[in-house]
């Protein structure tokens, strides 16, 4: 029972088994199509997210809805003046008073482990800064399972910002639990994956390479994640201005891959992926975002000790 | 204690670190905020040949014993240091200094955006590899090495 009472912290806790536990009760869930089932009843989740999301906020909402439990928030105003003022401790021993469990994000580095050495309900880190997005990493593994098959043996292309984006830093924790043949690093120089990650992909005898330019290794490609390249994190303007083409995904740099590609994104994009990709066969972002509510109802269902019949 | 050690005046009450790494008496003696204008006797022998390592630094503080907090400070920036407590002109205990697996406390998390940056909690760092070292904060997952903790115990 892995998941029982557990808190969700970063993806490293997890070993392909529970990865595989967890994938089941979701297929279970897709299969039955359910809408509504009153296995959490007399559950409340509190949701608390000190820094602006929607569709993680909505998606955690929903599943837990969908699983016949009730959710109060603390978003926006609210959540932002007792950003301010009021120890985040202490509302944190607000939330666990209130609530059987707890999603925060937050945008502070290690908040939810915080929060977890508090609270004694299990905590779900729906993002801390750029650390770690262990929920995202679930369904982004989950969508390359449904998609491949699996995840073993495929050659992962990682684009953008791997230095900040914590979607990309916890989907390579990830796969550093399984076998990919091999994880290419596409990013600027300044926006390397920071050392702390890369030493944990070494540890686990990850083979990965890191590079500037996706054009070199389309055509190699199973499956590209990409994040976002923003343009505040360059000290120099003019780098950004030289740089960004090379992070802005179009149809022309895809005319050599693979037709099997499949290209993910944590969603929102903006511009990282050209709009015309959108109706091809390789786009599975929003296959993947679809994902999103039953791979946390499942979480959810787990981690209350339930059973999908 | 080795002879060369011998060339200052003995003390009668305190502790001789010995083997320091050659050239880092002062930053010991920063880290242990000693200012050298309190009254007791301060020795610091820099560069005297050593066996194991080489060239080594001693420091002899009279009249102070060493709390752990300030021993796992030695262990920091002087890795290799033998604390020898001193009681009536004699050693009555002599021990290497260790890097615990854990540093709570001693230095804070250089990462602004770290959740103990803002919250009045105990910074906790794993210790991932001690030659060289290499702490990880608990909390955000950032590396610090040796020079950065250095840099953070001298202020
Ligand atoms: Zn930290």
């Amino acid at each position: 029972m892995p998941f029982l009472n557990r808190d969700i912290l970063t993806i490293t806790d997890f070993d392909r088994k529970d990865f595989e536990e967890l994938f089941l009760n979701a297929d279970k869930i897709l299969e039955k199509k359910i809408r509504k089932i009153n296995l959490l009843e007399g559950k409340i989740m509190a949701s608390a997210f000190f820094e602006p999301s929607t569709r993680t906020r909505l998606s955690f909402e929903a599943a837990m809805k969908r699983l016949g439990g009730d959710v109060i928030t603390l978003v926006g105003e609210e959540a932002i003046s007792i950003k301010k003022g009021e120890s985040f401790i202490d509302t944190v021993r607000m939330l666990d008073a209130y609530s059987d469990i707890i999603v925060i994000r937050h945008p502070y580095e290690g908040a939810a482990k915080l929060a977890a050495e508090i609270a004694e309900s299990p905590v779900i880190n729906g993002g801390d800064g750029k650390q770690h997005h262990p929920t995202q990493a679930f369904i982004d593994l989950y969508t390359v399972r449904k998609l491949k098959g699996g995840i073993d043996d495929l050659v992962y292309g990682v684009l953008g910002d791997l230095k900040y984006a914590r979607t990309a830093n916890s989907f390579l924790l990830a796969l550093a639990k399984f076998r990919p043949r091999k994880i290419y690093l596409i990013s600027p120089d300044i926006l390397r994956v920071r050392p702390e990650t890369k030493d944990y992909l070494t540890r686990h005898n990850i083979n990965f390479e890191e590079l500037r330019d996706v054009k070199d290794v389309i055509g190699e490609l199973d499956i590209l994640y990409v994040t976002r390249i923003q343009k505040e994190r360059f000290p120099d303007p003019m780098e950004y201005e030289r740089v960004k083409g090379s992070y802005k995904l179009t149809m022309s740099i895809l005319e050599n891959a693979k037709p099997t590609l499949k290209i993910l994104h944590p969603l929102p994009k903006v511009d990282e992926i050209s709009r015309d990709i959108d109706h091809t066969e390789y786009a599975a972002y929003f296959t993947q975002a679809r994902f999103g509510v039953p791979v946390r109802m499942a979480l959810l269902t787990l981690i209350f000790g339930k059973e999908i019949a | 204690m080795s002879n060369e050690s011998l060339r200052v005046r003995r003390i009668k009450e305190g502790t001789v670190i010995d083997h320091i790494p050659a050239g880092l008496a002062l930053t010991v003696m920063q880290i242990l905020g000693i200012k050298g204008k309190e009254e007791n006797v301060i020795a610091m022998v820099m560069n005297v040949e050593s066996e194991k390592l080489g060239k080594k630094d001693i420091l002899k503080i009279e009249g102070k014993e060493l709390k752990p907090e300030e021993v796992n400070k030695v262990a920091l920036v002087a890795p290799t240091a033998t604390i020898n407590i001193i009681k009536d002109y004699a050693v009555v205990k002599k021990f290497r200094v260790s890097i615990p697996d854990e540093i709570r406390g001693i230095i804070s998390c250089p990462n602004p955006t770290c959740i103990t940056r803002r919250e009045q909690i105990e910074p906790r760092f794993k210790v991932i590899s001690r030659n060289p070292l290499k702490l990880q904060c608990e909390y955000c997952g950032t590396y610090v090495n040796r020079e950065e903790v250095i840099q953070q115990l001298v202020k």
